[in-house]
């Protein structure tokens, strides 16, 4: 175990804001990523499902 | 060998690729934070202190396997693309449309990290170095596919417009593998290779191999979850489609 304490932890032996901007924004983009990629689908499904019922109601 | 073959194409179509991946993405997926998840650990409560640059080398830990990633997922677009082109499949072009937000991600987060660790180290956020430069090449490769294929209506068109960028551009990366050998850096040189032993300590090494198969699970759940809303975007009027269990009220 590196760390002594929380605070020693999040200080990073006075790198925090180098290694905490990394990691942070690494976690940050990564977790858009995976937002807009389920937006796009369920996006595109909706569309499609409302195209498909239209179709279908009048049709018959 | 026959059966091989035929069992090899059917993959190559929209319409039986798109179960497959959507059976597929949560277990990768599931790797990843797995993987994640043991990697972290290891990059904040096993590997040890470095005696000279302090914590600060813990950027490492997603610096070198986002770096990997932002350039193999460029030579697999690049592999696509020559499919594409040679056989023509649809898939092909899919596939590279859906890697690469995910490669220019990794692109970015290299530099970004890289930024981060420069500053202290180096004392400059960037700097004009060979191997710098080559890698911001690569996001900008990555972002001129992106514009490019979305600028154009016709998808098989843009397909082949985003295959001459990924081909052409492909050469940029042995051209980042091998800037610190040809010329004269600021950024340090390989700290893995196949040729001589790493040049750091082996939890080090583990921390950051284990998080470079983390982004290999994430990049191929991503591609695979992203194909499916490509593949429904593009065969929207296909029959299939509109018999998806998905699509029923």
């Amino acid at each position: 175990m590196n760390w002594g304490s929380a605070s020693e932890f999040f200080a990073m032996g006075g790198y925090g804001l180098y290694v905490w901007g990394s990691f942070g924004v690494t976690a940050a983009a990564l977790l858009i990523e995976t937002l807009l990629a389920r937006k796009r689908f369920a996006d595109t499904r909706g569309v499609l499902r409302r195209e498909l019922s239209a179709n279908r109601d009048t049709q018959g | 060998m026959s059966q091989r073959l035929v069992n090899w194409f059917k993959f190559a179509s929209p319409a039986s690729f798109y179960p497959l991946a959507g059976k597929a993405w949560p277990w990768f997926a599931a790797l990843a934070a797995a993987l994640g998840a043991a990697g972290l650990w290891i990059s904040f409560f096993v590997a040890p202190t470095d005696f000279q640059q302090g914590e600060g080398y813990r950027i490492i830990f997603i610096h070198v396997p986002a770096s990997w990633m932002s350039m193999f997922i460029y030579c697999v677009m690049a592999f696509w693309a020559a499919i594409g082109i040679t056989f023509n499949t649809r898939l092909s072009g899919m596939m590279s449309s859906a890697l690469a937000p995910t490669g220019a991600l990794f692109a970015f987060i290299s530099l970004w990290t890289g930024a981060l660790w420069g500053k202290p180290m180096w004392g400059a956020w960037w700097v004009w170095d060979a191997r710098l430069t080559s890698e911001l090449i690569l996001f900008f490769l990555y972002l001129g596919y992106i514009a490019l294929t979305a600028a154009i209506d016709d998808p098989r068109r843009a397909d082949k417009a985003g295959a001459i960028v990924a081909l052409v551009g492909v050469v940029n990366v042995p051209i980042i593998y091998f800037s610190v050998k040809w010329w004269n850096t600021l950024h340090q040189g390989a700290s893995v290779s196949m040729t001589k032993a790493p040049s750091m300590a082996t939890t080090m090494l583990w921390g950051m191999l284990i998080m470079a198969l983390a982004f290999w699970m994430y990049s191929i759940a991503m591609a695979l979850y992203r194909v499916r809303a490509i593949i429904l975007e593009r065969e929207r009027h296909a029959t299939w489609v509109s018999e998806l269990p998905e699509m029923q009220r």
